[in-house]
C-alpha cells in the first residue's frame, strides 16, 4: 500500500499517462470519509475533474470506464473511491 | 451455492430498477451510495437494493460483473447507468426520473406481442 500522501501523484501519473488530459485536478477528499463502514478497506476517496480531447462523443459512462481502466489496479485498493467529472475541452469552453 | 456472477445476472434482469449499494437506501453507509439512492427515492419509483456489506459474495463479484470498479452501482432494466456521480448528473439534468419510471412501468405492464 502505497503511503497515502503519495497517492495523488500516483493518480496523476496514471491519468496523465493514459488519458493526456488539458486540466487535470485531484483533490483527496478521504478525511469526509474516513471511520465509516464502507471506507474500512483504508483506501482513499478522490475528486477528480479532468479535461480530455479522448472523451469527445463518449457517453458519461464511458468516460468514467476510461478513468477506472487508467488508474486500473489501485482501484480497490490505495484508492476507495474516486468522484469523477470528465469534460472534453469544447465542453469546458462552454461554461 | 449458486454461482455469484449468475445471481447477479438474475438480480438485474429480474428487477427494472436495482441498486447495489452499501448499507440500505435508510440506514446507508457510505455517502456516495447515500446520495445515489436519495436521487433514486425522489424519482418516486420503487427500486430494489441489495446491500453489499451484507453479501460478501456479491460485494466481491459484482466489480466484475459490468467491469465496473466501485460501488454503488444502478442497474436499469439489466444495463449499468452507472455509479453514484453518473446517477446524481442523470437526476439533476431530469433523465433519470423519466428513465427509471419507464422501466418500471414496463416491468408492471409486459409487452404486448
Amino acid at each position: 500500500m502505497t503511503d497515502p500522501s503519495n497517492r495523488v501523484a500516483l493518480l496523476r501519473s496514471r491519468l496523465t499517462a493514459a488519458l493526456a488530459p488539458v486540466e487535470l485536478e485531484i483533490v483527496d477528499d478521504s478525511a469526509r470519509h474516513a471511520g465509516h463502514e464502507g471506507a474500512r478497506s483504508g483506501g482513499g476517496h478522490y475528486n477528480v475533474r479532468i479535461v480530455s480531447e479522448v472523451f469527445e462523443g463518449k457517453s458519461p459512462l464511458e468516460r468514467h470506464r476510461l478513468v477506472y481502466d487508467a488508474v486500473g489496479d489501485t482501484m480497490n485498493r490505495e484508492v476507495h473511491a474516486l468522484s469523477i467529472r470528465a469534460y472534453t475541452p469544447a465542453e469546458v469552453a462552454r461554461e | 451455492m449458486s454461482d455469484p456472477l449468475q445471481r447477479i445476472k438474475e438480480q438485474v434482469e429480474g428487477n427494472p430498477v436495482i441498486l447495489y449499494m452499501k448499507g440500505t437506501p435508510d440506514f446507508p453507509q457510505c455517502g456516495f451510495s447515500s446520495r445515489a439512492a436519495q436521487a433514486l427515492k425522489a424519482c418516486g419509483v420503487d427500486f430494489a437494493y441489495v446491500n453489499v456489506l451484507a453479501d460478501p459474495e456479491i460485494f466481491e463479484n459484482l466489480p466484475k460483473f459490468a467491469n465496473w470498479p466501485t460501488f454503488p452501482q444502478l442497474y436499469v432494466n439489466g444495463e449499468l447507468v452507472g455509479g453514484c456521480d453518473i446517477t446524481l448528473e442523470l437526476y439533476q439534468k431530469g433523465e433519470l426520473q423519466p428513465m427509471v419510471q419507464q422501466a418500471a412501468q414496463g416491468a408492471a405492464k409486459p409487452a404486448e406481442s
